[in-house]
């Protein structure tokens, strides 16, 4: 009851002051902002805010408030018609919308995947902010039950997916998870700083950027797929299924809906498991609780409807530990609180005790900012679906460009190219064997944290068991982690039981290769070899400890596969190689010759820097490869080039400089640093 | 909602009126920026402390230089900020249209020789010097157990949450092992905010944090009787010496903390070394800077328009929520505490040196 006294004048006052023309349009200037930057991949919240804030500065509060959460909240919206259309990751927290998102739009069924998802994004965002509402208030105790054993509960619960998502070989599954687990400790260690893996490259030192591995992993092996086969990304180029269709799918799904709304809003609230694991949490739930789980991975639109509802959801839930305790969920929040100080308020306890209506207006601008960016996408995902019928070599270069533009905002050097081919390289070799990518995906995410906590969970409760045995176990056995525990166990029960029933009805005998696969699974043993020699090199105890273990166990996996290898028949799954069977094994063009491609735009971007080497990739490639008139070739060509520079510079960024840059100064934005 | 508009005193305003005036030296001929856009490097990404910093200062600085040149904020994270350091250093002109804002983290890798380091502080010219300050805090209890008694706590294992030993959490580490207190440091904390949020939890029960997250962040926890500050750093007078800090002038400094648990001054090597890494990470944390080759002209440009930033009549007002209530060093100053915070003494930098890799294995090639 006392909840109401408070929280319901405050939501009325809120009311009042967000529902005016003048907050109204500022919420409309926002989402439209966060629409249009959402829907280029690598690009979200953190380049959106930052474009805003300067104009932040002596702001009414509730303007600049209305203008930032609208902005905040439709990234989730619109990045879906990357992930969706072209299979690109539009942003990290729709990397599991691609999954399935892409296949359907291969079938030719766009506009009902873009809608499921938009419907889907409408309904988890307003539950976030329904939730939000309530949980304001009372949140912070709940909040503070989550230490350090209940996080590293919660991120071995993340790990535990792994098994849903491992496809046909658990092992598989999970030394790809290590792969990734070994990728993210490349770098600067969490605990002191040592360096690891790094070959003394400053580049290395800092880490790969999840965008890069995000692209790398998912979105370059399906392009060039795509390419090789030489057809439009919808088959027959045709759009079945309309908008409608996706509406009634979401309809059928409302309760699975609900449910990973509910996934995205406690992840986002708890403060430091990050939110990119939202998606692929919400994803291993959708498979878990479908019957026939077949069809995912090649189109089930309850794939795409699972992590839709949850990465919206996430925004409201993440908005509770940024606006109570100031304390960051992600990059754009962190960025957020710089904008609310420019606006003259301190995120803090303060907001929700002193300061609800202004809270609260939060609250509605999310709920409005929401219902129009949902909108306007549900409005435009019918056109915008066309894209997937056109002939895909056309695309190319725009993809190209997009996705180089996309990594180049990780560290803003040539080498974030050079990695995302390397990492590129990793995914189509991934796809061609069958090693699940989402696997390796979750176990770069969690990486970092899983070290982290483990490190400091030892320290704290060496120090607890040293006061006394009991509370040393309170601590790490409190109710949260029990709960959780037990989650993971049903969980990995569950996955473990499905993985059974795949193996069961696998067909048909296919005689494979032997050598390929073989040779991919030695040389990812030799990785985790070169890794284990380098962490027991590391000086630092608390350093190395983690990826000695990390990759001490998946070397020991991967022997365990070569040796399987060895001796399983020429027609045991496990030889699985997309270039014996399947659509890639028909492709018109060879893997190389369009790898080839790709390379160029990186080579002729290290000798002339990017704007240059994209003109002459655009006529090049239209040229050769897709074989068009000169005329078509110009028009393209100026529209994606007038494009991404008017991208870069409403965004203040410059372009890749190469050899050309070293010896000659030129301007924007041929010149870079 | 109303931030701006309470009525300012009146001996603000002459007292800004008079300094305005002052410093506006017809003699020196400036540069005329009408229509440029200048680069306010920031070698760390959005968001962060020295981004926030420089986010206050641009709008301001483009007021006050000559021709009101449009000042932008480019971010150039990498390599714990030595990445955009090292390009200021080999790459920036000194045509007047870019400037680099540093901080602690780009001072310390200096300081200590990280082999990531390709810049040299020697051949930057600072046009402004910004002081910020720390306080350290431990539960209510502890520290009246602490104010009565330091003894009656040195038993006490402390955990406490810190972002590396290397980083500014240096000082306070330091520090509290010079007062003979066991504190234990949890490494790996990804920022000070989770630090603070481990100390809430009863994770940890000792913390610091900067001058403006204490004000905002910890002080409603002082007020709910969850949190009490210990000590602070302090802060540098004109002189060099360590005085109270002007934010916290009820709350004593470390130095007066040392003497009163150990009856004496604090010297010797240990001290020297602590009073260098807080100049730098603290005192003198962030500067702004010309490259070597920026003309006189280009550099008194500079600093007459900061001299009129901090002049403004209203300055103390917005950046006492933003910034606290700490000396922004302009001119002759601001030198001054560029050589305090990059010049330090090779025995101190030793000193330090051995005692990472004695007290944490970290050995710094």
């Amino acid at each position: 009851m006392e909840f109401f006294a408070t929280a319901l004048p405050a939501l009325n006052e809120a009311f009042t002051l967000i529902f005016t023309p003048t907050q109204i349009g500022w919420l409309s200037v926002g989402v439209l902002l966060g629409l249009s930057v959402g829907v280029f991949p690598g690009l979200g919240g953190i380049a959106g805010l930052s474009l805003v804030l300067p104009f932040l500065y002596g702001m009414d509060p509730v303007s600049g408030l209305a203008m930032m959460v609208g902005l905040v909240a439709v990234i989730p919206t619109s990045d879906t018609f990357a992930s969706v259309l072209m299979g690109i990751p539009g942003s990290s927290s729709s990397q599991a919308t691609v999954l399935d998102g892409f296949p359907l739009a291969r079938n030719g069924q766009a506009a009902r995947a873009l809608s499921a998802a938009f419907i889907s994004s409408l309904f988890g965002g307003l539950f976030g902010a329904v939730i939000l509402t309530f949980f304001i208030i009372i949140a912070r105790p709940i909040v503070l039950a989550f230490g350090i054993p209940e996080l590293l509960m919660l991120t071995i619960l993340g790990f535990s997916m792994v098994g849903v998502l491992a496809g046909r070989s658990l092992l598989k599954g999970l030394v790809a998870a290590g792969l990734g687990m070994a990728f993210g400790a490349i770098g600067e260690a969490p605990a002191q700083g040592s360096p690891r893996m790094d070959f003394g490259s400053w580049y290395l030192q800092d880490g790969l950027q999840l965008v890069i591995v995000g692209l790398g992993i998912f979105a370059i092996p399906e392009i060039i797929s795509l390419l090789r086969q030489n057809r439009p990304i919808a088959k027959d180029s045709t759009l079945g299924a309309g908008w409608m269709d996706g509406l009634r799918d979401w309809w059928t799904a409302r309760w699975l809906s609900l449910r990973c709304a509910c996934i995205g809003v406690i992840v986002g609230v708890i403060p430091g498991l990050g939110g990119s694991v939202v998606d692929w949490i919400a994803y291993g739930h959708t498979v878990q609780t479908t019957r026939d789980r077949e069809k995912f991975g090649k189109g089930e639109i309850r794939g795409v409807i699972g992590p839709e509802s949850s990465n919206n959801a996430k925004e409201g839930g993440g908005l509770v530990p940024t606006l109570l305790f100031g304390i960051p969920g992600s990059g754009s929040m962190a960025v957020f609180i710089g904008g609310l100080i420019l606006l003259g308020h301190e995120a803090g306890p303060q907001m929700v005790t002193t300061n609800l209506p202004l809270t609260y207006t939060v609250v509605w601008s999310l709920a409005f900012a929401n219902v129009i960016g949902a909108g306007l996408c549900l409005f435009l995902s019918g056109s915008i679906a066309r894209l997937t019928t056109i002939h895909f070599p056309l695309l190319v270069p725009f993809l190209f460009m997009m996705i180089a533009f996309a990594a180049f905002q990780a560290k803003q050097t040539l080498w974030d190219l050079a990695a995302l081919v390397a990492i590129g390289l990793v995914g189509i070799f991934m796809r061609r064997f069958d090693w699940p990518r989402p696997a390796f995906l979750i176990g770069f995410v969690l990486a970092h944290q899983a070290e982290a906590y483990t490190n400091q969970l030892t320290q704290i409760t060496i120090t607890r068991f040293g006061r006394s045995l009991s509370e040393g176990l309170g601590y790490i056995f409190s109710p949260v982690v029990i709960t959780i525990f037990v989650i993971t166990v049903v969980s990995v029960w569950l996955g473990a039981r499905q993985n059974k029933q795949i193996h069961a009805d696998t067909g048909d005998p296919f005689h494979w290769r032997k050598t390929p696969p073989i040779v991919m699974c030695s040389l990812i043993t030799v990785f985790f070899a070169v890794m284990f020699v380098d962490s027991i090199h590391v000086e630092v105890l608390s350093d190395k400890v983690f990826p000695i273990v990390v990759t001490g166990i998946a070397c020991l996996g991967s022997s365990i596969i070569l040796l399987k290898m060895f001796r399983a028949s020429v027609t045991d799954p496990i030889f699985a190689d997309g270039e014996l069977q399947g659509e890639d094994a028909n492709a018109p063009h060879g893997l190389w010759s369009m790898l080839f491609w790709f390379l160029s735009l990186l080579v002729l971007t290290a000798i002339f820097g990017f704007v240059i080497a994209l003109s002459l990739f655009f006529v090049l490639f239209l040229r050769l490869h897709a074989q068009i008139n000169w005329l078509r070739i110009i028009i393209l060509m100026t529209f994606g080039l007038a494009g991404i520079l008017f991208l870069a510079g409403v965004l203040n960024r410059d372009f890749p400089p190469g050899l050309l840059q070293e010896f000659v100064e030129l301007p924007w934005p041929f010149g870079g640093r | 909602m109303k931030i701006f508009k309470k009525p300012i005193g009146w001996a603000a305003v002459i007292a800004a009126t008079t300094l305005t005036g002052a410093i506006v030296n017809p003699a020196t001929a400036e540069l005329n920026l009408a229509g440029k856009t200048v680069e306010f490097v920031i070698p760390f990404s959005t968001g962060g402390g020295s981004d926030k910093w420089a986010r206050f200062f641009a709008p301001l600085l483009s007021e006050a230089l000559p021709g009101k040149p449009t000042v932008v904020v480019k971010n150039m994270p990498g390599a714990g900020s030595t990445k955009g350091a090292n390009w200021f250093h080999s790459r920036a002109k000194g045509d007047g249209l870019t400037i680099f804002g540093s901080s602690g983290s780009t001072q310390f890798p200096y300081i200590l020789g990280d082999r990531r380091v390709k810049y040299d502080y020697r051949d930057w010219q600072v046009v402004l010097g910004t002081a910020t300050g720390g306080v350290a805090y431990m539960s209510p209890e502890m520290v009246s157990k602490w104010k009565k008694d330091p003894n009656s706590i040195k038993g006490t294992k402390f955990i406490f949450g810190s972002q590396g030993a290397t980083r500014l959490d240096l000082i306070p580490i330091l520090a509290w092992q010079m007062l003979g207190l066991t504190v234990d440091p949890v490494f790996g904390v990804k920022s000070r905010g989770t630090g603070r949020l481990m100390f809430e939890r009863g994770e940890a029960n000792i913390d610091y944090q900067t001058a403006p997250a204490f004000l905002s962040k910890v002080r409603p926890l002082v007020k709910a009787g969850k949190a009490a500050p210990m000590m602070t750093w302090g802060a540098l007078d004109a002189d060099g010496n360590i005085v109270r800090d002007p934010t916290f002038p009820n709350v004593p400094t470390f130095k007066e903390e040392y003497k009163r648990v150990n009856g004496k001054d604090p010297s010797g090597p240990a001290w020297e070394a602590w009073k260098a890494f807080f100049i730098a990470g603290f005192a003198a944390q962030k500067m702004v800077f010309l490259p070597k080759s920026a003309s006189k002209e280009v550099v008194s440009t500079y600093t007459n328009a900061f001299k009129r930033v901090v002049a403004r009549a209203d300055f103390g007002k917005i950046s006492k929520k933003r910034l606290g209530v700490y000396p922004q060093a302009t001119g002759a100053q601001a030198v001054k505490y560029k050589t305090l915070a990059t010049e330090v003494d090779p025995k101190a930098v030793a000193w330090v040196k051995k005692w990472l890799t004695d007290r944490f294995g970290v050995k710094l090639k």
